[in-house]
């Protein structure tokens, strides 16, 4: 009975020591990992990775940087908040509730793009968003989808109780359209392009209707930015050397634009069109014109509050104001004793000047 | 004396049988407090004092949206998908289960497809059942069912071939018609093997009831683990596995209990887990 006591002890000191030695150690370091979902707005991290643009950067500055793909966009979102990863692509609504929101201090280091148009709201047998009253909405419960859904409903007067949201997951959404009891669906590209391309199937809002609200960003853990300056200049470094590549029609342009729409599964025609409805940043200058723009406070002021009424904002957040954002001109939404979410213009800033 | 023969006080029993656990939460505890260390909003592995109050928010107060208590919505949603799966696979059981044990025509014919079918993933079929049967109840329902069924229907039929060849001759030999033989010998002696095939459905139907509700849903256990594991929110999640296996564990003794009080003639060899 003691040798079974103390094996189980010992168990349990192994199950502990490895859940603890998670989180992030923020020292000083030379090795990092950054980690991305397929999105077309963040082909060009897997990108980056393939052709050797990182390593040239990160050989630059004397580290290495590790860029890895994950298959599910949440699980990234959730590897990067339990400290696997230093950095990680995600959207702005996300990074507020799932690090920031855990308390994990997160900066957004590179604003690549926002969706003008890659979100969307279909409705079957019907060509006017006001047809969505009553009916159930099939999409990715607490996603920017949902928060798509909200915006657009609020713009005809309807609110999120005139209809019933059934969550559906993303990989489902296209066999699930197909079937009799689906009216409605709201999802993002190439689903959404997949599914409006059906004849019954009509796209009566997207999030052009709402230019700059649904951001894509490279977070970053705040504290290990802090800590090694180089690691965010040889990201920034190497990524607006491929958007300058990529925004070009060169031949190195368009080989690039073909490795990354062959990486998410379609053909350059069709990923040329999904960028088609992203309003890309392919200069430093215009990311940061976009960040220190006054709509982005605006904008994150809408997102807490769509986060707070939904109950996902934090810890028992008590209010839309329980974690701080602060922006590149010093001001501050929320709780400054609490600020968990940083746009900082810093680095794109150096990249706009040539200092990389 | 040697270990073997060793038997313990209830006392003693209940203290062994508990050290497992509290060593758990224990072990939890401390790593739950070196990564509180670090970041004490972190939402891997939530205090035990917030799992104590997401409960007390899922469970006792409303929705601020739709005003309702949500565990228990979910939990009488996800019991009633369980429910009316499992007894529907319990009539397929004892009515293909008998026939194919006990006739050898309908076992001849469908034998060989009951043991097909039942080694199909269920799963894989789920995209075929949602275009069949839409999204609603009726997928998630038939999920459970094409999941449990066939295992069950098996284990039953083997059941009723082993029942002793003598007492079935004894029956005929007393004049029953095959009817007769169904009702008075097969029935009665198959019914504890049949809540044991029921217990052992239940493993699977579970399974099969949260990835139903994972797909696409309003409500249930299950729906509300995948919803909320979007933004980590661990001290939901953790609280609500145990809830589930609580759950799960209630009926599994409800049902050893309800076989050991009705046929208490097939519970004489002893201890059974």
């Amino acid at each position: 009975m003691l040798k079974t006591f103390f094996k189980t002890l010992s168990f349990a000191a192994v199950l502990s020591a490895s859940l603890a030695s998670l989180p992030a150690h923020a020292e000083e370091k030379s090795e990092f990992k950054v980690c991305w979902s397929i999105y077309v707005g963040w082909m060009p991290w897997g990108y980056l990775q393939d052709s050797g643009i990182m390593k040239k950067w990160a050989d630059k500055y004397d580290i290495s940087v590790d860029i890895v793909q994950i298959n599910d966009y949440v699980k990234s979102i959730n590897q990067y908040t339990a400290g696997e990863y230093d950095g990680c692509s995600m959207t702005n609504m996300d990074a507020l509730s799932i690090p920031a929101g855990g308390g994990v201090d997160t900066t957004a280091l590179i604003v690549g793009d926002y969706s003008n148009g890659n979100d969307g709201i279909i409705l079957k047998d019907a060509t006017d968003l006001a047809a969505i009253k009553g009916q159930n909405v099939n999409l990715v419960e607490l996603s920017v989808s949902h928060y798509l859904l909200a915006r657009a409903l609020e713009k005809v007067g309807l609110s999120e109780q005139d209809v019933t949201v059934v969550n559906t997951s993303d990989a489902d959404m296209i066999a699930t359209y197909a079937t009799d009891d689906v009216t409605s669906v709201v999802t993002w590209n190439p689903l959404l392009s997949e599914i409006a391309a059906n004849d019954n199937a009509t796209l009566v809002f997207d999030s052009a209707g709402i230019p700059g609200e649904i951001i894509d960003i490279m977070m970053v853990n705040t504290e290990t930015l802090a800590n090694n300056p180089a690691f965010g200049k040889a990201l920034v470094g190497a990524w607006y050397e491929l958007m300058g590549i990529m925004a070009s029609d060169t031949d190195e342009g368009i080989a690039a634009r073909t490795a990354m729409a062959e990486a998410s599964g379609t053909d350059l025609a069709g990923y040329d069109a999904q960028l088609a409805s992203t309003a890309m940043f392919f200069t430093p200058d215009k990311a940061v014109e976009f960040t220190k723009s006054a709509e982005l406070p605006e904008t994150m002021k809408f997102v807490a509050e769509f986060l707070f009424d939904k109950g996902i904002l934090g810890e028992g957040a008590p209010s839309p104001e329980f974690v701080g954002v602060s922006f590149p001109d010093g001001s501050i939404y929320g709780d400054s004793a609490n600020v968990k979410l940083k746009f900082d213009t810093t680095y794109m800033e150096m990249a706009a000047k040539g200092e990389l | 004396m040697r270990i073997i023969n060793r038997t313990l006080s209830r006392r003693a029993a209940i203290l062994l049988g508990s050290t497992p656990f509290a060593l758990l939460i224990g072990a939890y505890a401390i790593a739950s407090h070196l990564r509180r260390i670090d970041n004490p909003a972190d939402k891997l592995l939530p205090s035990l004092s917030s799992m104590g109050d997401a409960i007390w928010r899922m469970g006792f107060e409303a929705d601020k949206r739709s005003g309702d208590y949500l565990l228990w919505l979910d939990t009488v949603d996800s019991l009633s998908r369980l429910t009316v799966g499992i007894f529907i696979s319990t009539l397929l059981a004892v009515g293909l289960g008998i026939s194919i044990g006990f006739i050898p025509h309908i076992r001849r014919g469908l034998a060989p497809f009951v043991a097909t079918l039942s080694l199909i993933p269920p799963i894989t079929i789920l995209p075929i059942l949602f275009i069949i049967f839409g999204l609603g109840e009726t997928s998630k329902v038939m999920l459970i069912m094409i999941g449990t069924a066939p295992v069950m229907i098996r284990c039953v039929s083997q059941a009723v071939m082993e029942i002793p060849r003598e007492l079935i001759i004894k029956a005929e030999t007393l004049g029953a018609s095959t009817w007769q033989m169904i009702t008075r010998v097969v029935l009665p002696q198959v019914m504890p093997k049949l809540i044991t095939a029921i217990r052992l459905g239940l493993v699977p139907a579970w399974i099969f009831l949260i990835s139903a509700e994972a797909i696409a849903s309003t409500s249930g256990l299950g729906y509300r683990i995948f919803l909320v594991r979007r933004y980590l929110a661990m001290d939901v999640i953790l609280p609500y596995v145990a809830w589930i296996t609580l759950l799960a564990f209630i009926l599994d003794r409800l049902l050893l209990m309800a076989s050991r009080r009705a046929f208490p003639w097939n519970h004489l060899s002893g201890d059974s887990l």
